[in-house]
C-alpha cells in the first residue's frame, strides 16, 4: 500500500523546518520526516548565541532557535504532517520514498521532495582512531548538551574551525579541562572572537600541529601530536604527548547526500563545499524535476544559511506545486540580500569559490 | 598572532579603547578585529552609538559620544568580545560578560587575567547582574588596579586549577 | 558518574523518570529521555562494539545516526544504532561483535 503525499520534506533541522514553515505558509501541504527523537536538527545541542542578522535570530541561543522554528512549524497542524524517529531509507526517481519508523515501514508517493539531509563530521586518519574514546566533536556537544553526560575530564581538541573552537568553549563550561586546540594549518581556521574567548580560560590553541597517534589498550588514555613545517609534513622530533581521556576531532563537515545519490541526481565533488554536493539550480532544484535539496546537504555552511535556503526552497517548491506565498516576490527578493550578505565577508570566500565551481564559472574577482 | 594565537596584539587591543579622557564616563570597548557576518551589538544598542551598516560583515565602529556605557551590548555579543570600562581615580571599574560556574558573588576577590589567560592581579567583584533579558550570561562589575587598563579581560575563580 | 549536575546556561536540575536496563547481563540505569548510548557513555562504558576482522574495540563516534559505530544488540535485535535509539525499560542491550545474525521477528 502506498501513501500519497504533496511536499516531503526529509529532515528538520534548521534548513527543513524552514522550508516547512515557509511551504505551509503558502498553503501548501507539508510531511517532513526526521530520523531523531527530537526535530531541530543540529540546532538542538547549540548552546551559544548565533551569528548574522536579527533575520536568521543573531543572539539567540542554537537550542532557542530549534524551538522557535518547530513552534513556526506546529502553528499549521492542518497542514504539516511530522514523522519523527523516521528514516528515509529509499528514495526513488519516481519519487518514492521508503521510511522505517521502528518496525513499520511505509511507502509514500510524493510529488516534490526537499532533502535537507545535513551534514556529518568528517574522520581524521590517525594510527588507533578506532579507539574509543574519540568522538566527533558534534558527538561530543550532543553528549553534553542535550544529554547531559560529560565525555571525559580532560581532552585534546583536534581542529580550529568553528565547530572545534565552540565546543572547546563548551567543554569548559561543562566542567572538563580541554589541555589544547590543536590545528594543522599555520592559522586558526574559525572566528578570531571565539579563539579568544578560549585563550582568556587558558586553554592553549597550537597551530602546525596535527595527531599523530592514540595510545591506549580499550580505550584512548594518550596521544602524541607533532608539529608540521610549510608542506604539511612532520618535523622529527616535535613530538608531545598529551594524558587525555577524550579527544574531540573537528576537521570539517562532509554533506549527507546518500539520498540525492540513490535518486540519481547529478553529484559534483566541490571541495569547498565539504564533498560531493547536487548539481542545482538558483531555485535548488537539483537535475531531477520536483526535487530540492538545501542546508549543508547542497554545501557545508552555516546554519544561518541553511535557515534562508530553507525559506527560499520552501517557496519555490510550494509554487510548483501550485501553492504560490502571497508575498513570494518581496520574500524572494529578501532572502537572496541576505545570502548574498552572509556570504560576502572573508569568511565567505570559501563559499563564493564553491559555489562558482558548481555553475562552472570561474571566479571574477 | 591573533590569526595564529587567538589573542590580539597589544596594539590592536589600544586601537579600540578611546583616550582616558573620554574613560572618565564609562565606555564600550568592542574587540571585533575581524570581518565576520554579525550585528547584535549594532541592533541592541538603545543609544545608537555602534554602527556596523547594511553589510553585516563590517567591523563595529563605536561613537563615543552617544555610548553611556549601559552595558546591553556587552551579554548581546555572541562572540562575548565587549566590555565596557570606565577609568577612577586609581582603579579601572570593567563590566565583562561571564557565562561559567561558580557565579561570581558582590565582595568577592578573584583572579584578573589577561587577554593569554594569565593570572596578572586582583579583581574586585562590585555587582554582578543577571536579569531574563541577559539569557544567562552574566554582567559582572568589577574593578581592578589602573595598571591593568589594557590588560585585563576577564576573571577566574581563585579555586580554580 | 560522569552526569553533568550543575551547568551555566543549560538546566539540568529536572528529576526523571529512572530506567533500567540490562548490559550484557548486568542490571544498569539510565534516565528517561536517555538514548541508549548516552546511557551507556554516563555509567562509563566506553566500548560499545567490537570490529568484525581485528576484533577492537570501538566506542561511539558521531553520535547522530551515521557512522554506525554504536551498533550494539538490543533485545536480540543487531545493528541497533545506539546514538539514536531512546531508552527503554527492561532494554536487553549487548556487545555486538559480528555483523548482526538474522532474527525472527514475532
Amino acid at each position: 500500500m502506498i501513501l500519497n503525499r504533496d511536499l516531503v520534506i526529509i529532515g528538520a533541522g534548521p534548513s527543513g523546518l524552514c522550508a516547512a514553515k515557509m511551504a505551509a505558509e503558502a498553503g501548501q501541504k507539508v510531511l517532513l520526516i526526521d530520523r531523531n527523537p527530537q526535530l531541530g536538527g543540529q540546532l538542538i545541542k547549540q548552546t551559544h548565541m548565533f551569528f548574522g542578522s536579527e533575520k536568521q535570530y543573531a543572539k539567540t541561543r542554537g537550542f532557542d532557535i530549534a524551538k522557535k522554528l518547530i513552534d513556526d512549524v506546529k502553528k499549521y497542524p492542518d497542514l504539516v504532517e511530522i514523522w519523527d524517529n523516521s528514516t528515509v531509507v529509499g528514495l526513488y526517481s519516481d519519487k518514492v520514498l521508503t521510511v522505517l519508523t521502528g518496525e513499520t515501514y511505509r511507502k509514500v508517493q510524493a510529488k516534490a521532495i526537499i532533502v535537507a539531509t545535513g551534514a556529518s563530521e568528517k574522520v581524521l586518519a590517525f594510527e588507533n582512531n578506532d579507539l574509543p574514546g574519540i568522538y566527533g566533536a558534534g558527538a561530543v556537544q550532543t553528549l553534553m548538551n542535550v544529554y547531559g553526560v560529560k565525555p571525559g575530564e580532560k581532552i585534546v581538541m583536534v581542529g580550529s574551525g568553528n565547530i572545534g573552537l565552540i565546543v572547546s568553549y563548551q567543554l569548559m563550561q561543562a566542567g572538563v579541562k580541554v589541555l589544547a586546540v590543536i590545528e594543522a594549518a599555520k592559522v586558526i581556521g574559525g572566528y578570531k572572537v571565539h579563539a579568544s574567548k578560549l585563550r582568556r580560560l587558558g586553554v592553549d590553541i597550537i597551530t602546525s600541529c596535527t595527531i599523530k597517534k592514540a595510545i591506549g589498550k580499550d580505550k584512548v588514555e594518550k596521544i602524541v601530536t607533532v608539529r608540521l613545517n610549510e608542506k604539511w609534513e612532520e618535523i622529527p622530533g616535535t613530538e608531545k604527548e598529551y594524558e587525555v581521556d577524550a579527544v574531540c576531532i573537528a576537521v570539517g563537515l562532509s554533506p549527507l547526500t546518500n539520498l540525492l545519490a540513490m535518486i540519481g541526481c547529478e553529484l559534483k565533488y566541490v571541495g569547498e563545499l565539504g564533498g560531493l554536493v547536487p548539481v542545482l539550480s538558483k531555485d535548488y532544484e537539483t537535475t531531477i524535476e520536483g526535487v530540492y535539496a538545501c542546508g549543508d546537504a547542497s554545501g557545508i555552511e552555516e546554519a544561518s544559511s541553511a535557515m534562508v535556503e530553507g525559506y527560499i526552497t520552501g517557496l519555490v517548491a510550494a509554487k510548483k506545486l501550485g501553492k504560490v506565498h502571497p508575498q513570494y516576490d518581496e520574500l524572494m527578493v529578501d532572502l537572496r540580500k541576505q545570502l548574498d550578505i552572509l556570504r560576502s565577508g572573508p569568511f565567505g570566500e570559501k563559499i563564493r569559490k564553491g559555489l562558482a565551481k558548481l555553475e562552472g564559472v570561474k571566479e571574477v574577482c | 598572532m591573533l590569526n595564529q594565537y587567538g589573542y590580539p596584539s597589544p596594539e590592536q587591543v589600544k586601537s579600540k579603547f578611546p583616550s582616558l579622557e573620554i574613560l572618565v564616563k564609562p565606555k564600550a570597548i568592542v574587540e571585533c578585529y575581524e570581518k565576520i557576518p554579525c550585528n547584535p551589538c549594532s541592533t541592541s544598542c538603545p543609544f545608537k552609538a555602534i554602527t556596523i551598516g547594511e553589510d553585516i560583515n563590517n567591523t563595529p565602529v563605536v561613537d563615543f559620544d552617544k555610548c553611556t556605557g549601559c552595558g546591553i551590548c556587552v551579554y548581546s555579543c555572541p562572540g562575548l568580545a565587549i566590555t565596557v570600562c570606565e577609568v577612577l581615580e586609581d582603579k579601572v571599574r570593567f563590566k565583562i560578560p561571564y557565562e561559567f560556574l561558580p557565579i561570581p558573588k558582590q565582595g568577592e576577590l578573584w583572579h584578573a587575567v589577561n587577554r593569554k589567560g594569565e593570572v596578572i592581579g586582583e579583581a574586585y567583584i562590585e555587582k554582578v547582574t543577571l536579569t531574563p533579558r541577559q539569557d544567562k550570561t552574566q554582567l559582572v562589575q568589577v574593578l581592578v588596579d589602573k595598571e591593568l587598563l589594557y590588560e585585563f579581560v576577564t576573571i577566574r575563580s581563585q579555586d580554580y586549577e | 558518574m560522569m552526569r553533568i549536575k550543575e551547568h551555566p546556561i543549560l538546566d539540568f536540575s529536572k528529576e526523571r523518570k529512572i530506567i533500567s536496563f540490562t548490559f550484557n547481563g548486568q542490571e544498569v540505569y539510565g534516565y528517561e529521555g536517555d538514548t541508549i548510548a548516552s546511557a551507556l557513555s554516563a555509567l562509563g562504558v566506553k566500548e560499545f562494539s567490537v570490529s568484525i576482522k581485528h576484533k577492537r574495540p570501538r566506542g561511539f563516534y558521531c553520535a547522530i545516526g551515521n557512522c554506525s559505530s554504536c551498533h550494539m544488540i538490543v533485545d536480540g535485535v543487531p545493528n541497533v544504532k545506539t546514538c539514536i535509539t531512546l531508552l527503554k525499560e527492561g532494554m536487553k542491550v549487548e556487545t555486538q561483535t559480528n555483523k548482526g545474525e538474522l532474527y525472527d521477528l514475532k
